[in-house]
């Protein structure tokens, strides 16, 4: 095909608004663009003026899919700025609200979002009455994650006892009895799941580029809740204070979030991949046998492949769970009030979200007022990369006889595999600390 | 006939719209009960023949306004989910603070691009035939809605304020600890989650009526020596649409 024009408006299955604008004249892509037209937000603007340990209660309102990560992100840089040590006790059941939050949006993407693309349907209502027993599967999921969550922070969407320095509410230890052993039977749900993926016709397409996450320093675990900036093209680490060294910020005038790109490549992904591609020899060992049985080998560098590396997680997810409950458990909880700061001053935080690395950094003034704040969101972070994705992929597409209504299903779902956050995305911020 | 629902968003996290899919347990059977022909977060097929729309998100660009309009003209009942929808929310913070300024700390010199206005609840800019408040809303009163609405009777929401929920489940007063909680001024309906789990609430479901407004600042100043205007001048986090209507 020569001739072609692609005009999405809005992007369906994914979170926030995104249009797909692509013109093809006489063979040349004259226009390319994944427009991001949702309202912008301004969260960096109206944090300032509030009271620091109000960061993680407003600040998780970015995201509702992701409000856990925001949370996490957001008391850690509070934490940073006023010189708060958290208790062992407080960073485990951090670890395990993430993980479970973790658990919840990868199932929520791979088969409310992402598979019905592969069964030929809009949605997963459809798949409701065809596919019954895999719906009901996906909801059994989806709620265990949940279930989690709410015995830790009393809800997934904002939860409530995560706070600056600690928590104000603690799990029963037999809550957290009864939560591992759903933990333990939903390892066959995982068996099925990943049985399902490997029926599933992943498209064929590789572009190399560059994949940055978190990494643990020594033989530490798998990151997510903490470790310094690694990517497949810089593996020294860079400590997250040092975050604007790799994480580039720009504004283009068709998207209400920002792009990026780092020292190296004019664009990278976050995200499971990107973590799967840094870590997987940290993946517990059942995860690593998920990944073989899906064929799922670093440095894989196709982005489709984001929802293996998902499924991938959402194993390890569930092992290291079971794990966290057992130590905390071992431990027996204790109701600990939440550590104070002892001073004020500047401080970033970071976590890996369910889409990739997120960064909050506050400046908080004499008398604990936030006075700056910055927040680096992980699908902004891989706008550049979906582009430039969609520019390598167009040829291919046009030489391969596709319908101009197949090669569009295609690019929504290149975009979809990505897993977007588009709500989330839209309020990014550059100013020059002092 | 099911009756044919729709899901929008307008500028917001979309945490009201994740709470629906966050029912596991009703959702096969809510999806018997009702045909959902639009939720763009959800599915790819759009219908514009809707009988019971729900919308979250405030209304803070043109765009907003242009689309919830066209949400009024498809929809035979509009209804208002979250904190957002119903008060403005959260978004209203940014309109205590001077535009251009804000405008440019976020985009700089790109600012221009990306039109933006006050933020509004959607009844500001539109009828609502229901508001179901909470930041996010409570699924479980979202569920109640859709099952009163099914039997064709009416919704109404609780009138007394959170306090008395958490007065029920024996929860140690805030004030006793001398934090100012907005309990006594907030509809209640939520169970009074936040207290239940160690935080005060914040009023995201938004101030009861005036009678009750009063009757709480009696008893505050009696009990525990608290001024009204201390504890209304934490409204602003979730609603500040609403200090207009304030004493």
């Amino acid at each position: 095909m020569k001739n072609v024009t692609i005009d999405v408006k809005h992007v369906t299955r994914v979170e926030g608004h995104g249009n797909i604008a692509v013109n093809v004249a006489d063979g040349e892509i004259t226009k390319l663009e994944l427009q991001i037209v949702e309202s912008p937000r301004y969260f960096e603007a109206f944090l300032r003026g509030r009271r620091w340990y109000e960061a993680p209660h407003i600040s998780c309102r970015v995201c509702g899919i992701c409000s856990v990560a925001h949370t996490t992100a957001s008391v850690k840089a509070v934490e940073a700025a006023t010189g708060i040590e958290v208790t062992e006790q407080t960073l485990l059941l951090r670890k395990l609200i993430l993980n479970a939050e973790q658990l919840q949006s990868h199932v929520l993407h791979l088969y409310f979002l992402a598979v019905p693309d592969y069964l030929g349907v809009g949605s997963v209502i459809p798949l409701a009455s065809t596919h019954g027993d895999v719906v009901k599967r996906a909801l059994r999921m989806k709620k265990l994650a949940n279930d989690i969550c709410a015995a830790i922070g009393g809800r997934h969407i904002h939860p409530i006892a995560v706070h600056v320095g600690g928590f104000t509410h603690f799990p029963k230890p037999d809550e957290l009895v009864g939560l591992k052993h759903r933990l333990e039977e939903s390892r066959k749900d995982l068996f099925e799941t990943a049985k399902l993926f490997t029926t599933l016709a992943v498209p064929d397409f590789t572009r190399e580029t560059e994949f940055l996450s978190l990494q643990c320093g020594g033989n530490g675990e798998y990151a997510f809740y903490d470790g310094d900036l690694v990517s497949t093209k810089q593996s020294e680490p860079t400590k997250v204070e040092d975050y604007r060294t790799r994480v580039l910020e720009s504004v283009v005038p068709h998207s209400t979030a920002k792009h990026s790109r780092s020292p190296h490549s004019p664009a990278y992904m976050v995200g499971a991949l990107a973590r799967f591609n840094n870590n997987a020899d940290r993946l517990h060992p059942v995860a690593k046998e998920v990944a073989e049985m899906l064929g799922l080998r670093p440095v894989c560098q196709n982005p489709f492949h984001n929802n293996t590396a998902q499924l991938v997680e959402c194993v390890h997810c569930t092992e290291h769970s079971i794990e966290l409950i057992d130590q905390l458990l071992t431990r027996g909880l204790k109701e600990e009030p939440p550590v104070k700061p002892d001073r004020f001053g500047k401080g970033a935080g970071t976590t890996e979200a369910p889409r990739g690395i997120l960064f909050h950094e506050y400046e908080i003034d004499g008398d604990g007022k936030i006075e700056g704040a910055n927040l680096v969101i992980p699908t902004a972070q891989n706008l550049a990369n979906i582009e430039a994705d969609m520019r390598a992929m167009m040829p291919e597409l046009l030489d391969s006889g596709m319908s101009k209504e197949q090669m569009t299903l295609r690019l929504e779902m290149l975009v979809r595999a990505y897993d977007p956050c588009i709500s989330c995305s839209v309020h990014l911020l550059d100013i020059e600390w002092d | 006939m099911r009756p044919r629902i729709a899901i929008f968003s307008l500028t917001s996290c979309e945490g009201c719209s994740l709470a629906i899919l966050e029912l596991e347990d009703q959702l096969l059977s809510i999806l018997d009960a009702v045909e959902i022909v639009n939720f763009r977060e959800g599915m790819t097929e759009r219908s514009w023949d809707i009988d019971i729309g729900f919308v979250d998100g405030a209304v803070s660009t043109p765009e907003d306004k242009r689309e919830v309009e066209h949400f009024r003209e498809c929809c035979t009942k509009l209804v208002a989910i979250g904190a957002c929808a119903c008060l403005g929310g959260l978004n209203t913070l940014k309109n205590y603070q001077d535009e251009d300024e804000y405008r440019a700390y976020v985009y700089g010199d790109c600012a221009k691009y990306f039109p933006t206005t006050p933020a509004q609840p959607i009844s500001a800019v539109v009828n609502v035939d229901h508001e179901l408040p909470g930041c996010p809303m409570v699924k479980e009163e979202f569920l109640k809605f859709v099952t009163f609405a099914l039997a064709g009777r009416t919704f109404k929401l609780p009138e007394d304020p959170v306090c008395v929920e958490c007065k029920k489940k024996g929860i140690l007063c805030l004030y006793e600890k001398g934090i100012i909680c907005l309990g006594p001024i907030t509809r209640g309906g939520c169970n009074a989650i936040c207290p239940s789990y160690g935080a005060k609430c914040e009023g995201c479901r938004g101030i009861v009526a005036e009678d009750a407004l009063k009757a709480a600042g009696v008893n505050l100043r009696e009990q525990y020596d608290v001024d009204l205007a201390d504890v209304l001048a934490d409204v602003r986090m979730f609603g500040a649409y609403q200090e207009k209507t304030l004493p």
